[in-house]
């Protein structure tokens, strides 16, 4: 215990033991870690990414490299008709996707959370697919979507459909087939959120409101919505940036085909880097993307009051 | 769902104390026991078959032979994981994989811990802008930083070691992990705390004695969520680790399906070595979450 207390504390006040005294530096000291991994790892990549943007970076044409200065914007907005389309297709993407997830999840949540015979066992089914990797996703629904011996052809056994149907592969089709694959995975994540911030209502506001004689969908309506609605403008924030982010699964399901209408923003930007070397360029749809994101964010934030009653 | 419920519930709830026929004990919760049931079970239903369905279909493709169109997994083969774990490596990538869980999961809570606390106790100079900076690197998609963080780790003689990928993968975990264990702290009023000091705890103990029992259940949840998260992404393995001996099982799971002809009983038996761990862990994780929550922890 004592050694507990002087790691934590620095060892300026030795006898005090009201947190009153507590040292100015303890809270830079628990900060630090983070701080120090996070200005390593993450501010110094996107300082050397805005460095990027205007250059001429690709190690496979050394002689062309050097500074470029807004070339590469120009280019961007003008010349590459494939940017404004990956950027609408993102914008859909992230709609669908953050929107059906949010809704099923908290269906969801609200569902496991009452009390019912069952109730464990039904949970842990029910939000199994959250612990399944973008990867493991996609090989699933593969096997799933697979033409010859995927769900399509016991369906057609059925009589449902035809044979040989690849939902993948034909464009009226993917982007659903795609949407239904991300929802499986995504759904339990906004219930296991939503789910661990019910359990901090207190119960004693849902017994006044039923002394008042308020209805179920009033009790919803006025007690629980308001208490989660921190939880849930933060999670279907993270949500929209990680799904605008998520290269995982479009890139090994569809690859961002047929056609390239399932390529999102960030996928086309890891193909010009990856695929074409062209780091200074996917540098600076980078950078665009960056800016746009945090854009959204802010203006997102702000319409939603985050965090508004509470200081 | 929800405004379904409401009106069937609504008459009921008038009659208040005077014993209810049935189910006496369960008086306290009344209100919630009072859902009709099938308002529970048949949406939950429906659901199960959505969630399911997927996680049978590659059972069955990896038990059944090959080129079998059976929709039962009978006769029973083993053959598909015999291949993919010494043929293909994937023993090596587990082993791998959960070196890299583990130590994610450890450092990831540990700091986000101490980095939440200072987050909801203090106020301090710096507060806002880190706060900031939390949220702007939510926007940082880690997949474009892949570049230059190659560049870092190489820098470091990393390329080629476990430790890049765990410093990465705690790195993209620690901004939200901070920002949630801040909020379940700011949960737990601050006035126990005060009381334990009362009391004559110091801080630290205070904090162990007081707080870290109520946040049992939030750091179960972040720490699986940093196991999980890095034991599925493969985009820092993919770019990091060049060396077959220290690829991880996403990474393997990657090549199967990129390979010209795909091999599906294969994929599905390497898919269902890369669900096992991650299905215990949850099925762990359940326990603890149910156990934490109706030990009364949260109920206050």
């Amino acid at each position: 215990m004592a050694q507990a207390a002087a790691v934590a504390k620095p060892p300026t006040p030795p006898r005090r033991r009201r947190a009153s005294a507590t040292p100015r530096r303890l809270p830079y000291l628990l900060i630090a870690p983070a701080g120090l991994l996070m200005l390593g790892f993450i501010a110094y990549p996107v300082i050397s990414v805005f460095y990027y943007s205007l250059q001429n970076y690709n190690p496979t044409k050394p002689w062309r490299n050097g500074y470029a200065g807004f070339d590469n914007f120009v280019h961007l907005f003008t010349e590459d008709p494939l940017f404004w389309d990956t950027l609408v297709f993102s914008a859909k993407w992230v709609v669908v996707e953050v929107g059906l997830q949010l809704m099923f999840g908290l269906a969801l949540a609200l569902i496991v959370n009452q009390t019912f015979v069952g109730r464990g066992i039904g949970r842990a089914l029910v939000f199994s697919p959250w612990a399944v990797s973008g990867v493991l996703t996609s090989a699933i629904w593969v096997l799933l979507y697979n033409s010859q011996t995927g769900i399509t052809r016991y369906l057609a056994d059925m009589g449902i459909g035809e044979y040989g149907t690849s939902w993948l592969s034909d464009t009226s089709t993917v982007f659903s087939a795609v949407v239904v694959a991300d929802l499986w995975r995504g759904v339990p994540f906004f219930a296991i959120l939503i789910l661990a911030d019910l359990q901090s209502v207190s119960k004693d506001l849902y017994e006044a409101a039923e002394v008042d004689g308020a209805s179920r969908f009033q009790q919803f309506r006025h007690i629980t919505l308001p208490h989660l609605k921190d939880a849930i403008i933060l999670s279907t924030l993270l949500r929209a940036v990680w799904e605008f982010n998520n290269v995982d699964l479009l890139y090994t399901l569809t690859g961002g085909g047929p056609a390239g209408v399932t390529t999102t923003l960030p996928l086309y930007i890891a193909n010009t880097s990856v695929d074409a070397h062209n780091f200074g360029y996917a540098s600076a749809l980078t950078t665009v993307a960056f800016v746009i994101l945090l854009f959204c964010s802010i203006v997102y934030l702000r319409l939603s009051k985050f965090g508004g009653e509470n200081k | 769902m929800i405004t379904k419920e409401a009106s069937p519930a609504a008459p009921a709830r008038h009659d208040s104390t005077p014993e209810p026929p049935s189910r006496p004990a369960r008086k306290k919760h009344r209100a919630w026991d009072e859902v009709p049931r099938w308002h529970i079970y048949l949406p939950l239903g429906i659901y199960l078959l959505f969630t399911l369905i997927p996680f049978y279909w590659i059972l069955l493709f990896a038990l059944r032979p090959a080129g079998s169109t059976s929709l039962v997994p009978w006769p029973m083969t083993t053959v598909h994981f015999e291949k993919v774990w010494t043929d293909r490596a994937f023993g090596t990538f587990f082993q791998n994989s959960v070196l890299v869980g583990v130590a994610t999961l450890l450092t990831t809570t540990l700091v986000a811990l101490a980095g939440g606390y200072a987050l909801a106790r203090f106020d301090f100079r710096v507060k806002r802008v880190f706060m900031l900076a939390l949220l702007c690197s939510q926007f940082v998609p880690g997949a474009l930083l892949l570049v230059p963080l190659f560049e870092i780790f190489a820098g470091l003689q990393m390329i080629n070691s476990l430790g890049s990928v765990i410093i990465a993968e705690t790195v993209f975990q620690l901004p939200l992990s901070m920002i949630l264990i801040s909020n379940f702290i700011k949960n737990v009023p601050y006035s126990l705390e005060e009381a334990a000091w009362v009391d004559g705890c110091g801080r630290m103990r205070a904090f162990r004695v007081v707080v870290l029992p109520l946040l049992r259940p939030g750091l179960i949840a972040v720490g699986s969520f940093a196991f999980v998260h890095s034991w599925n992404h493969f985009l820092f393995a993919l770019m990091f680790l060049n060396n077959q001996e220290k690829q991880t099982i996403p990474v393997g799971l990657n090549t199967l399906m990129s390979a010209d002809s795909v091999d599906l009983g294969a994929l599905a038996a390497g898919g269902i070595i890369a669900a096992v761990p991650v299905v215990i862990v949850f099925a762990f994780i359940q326990k603890w979450l149910i156990t934490g929550f109706s030990a009364g922890a949260v109920k206050g």
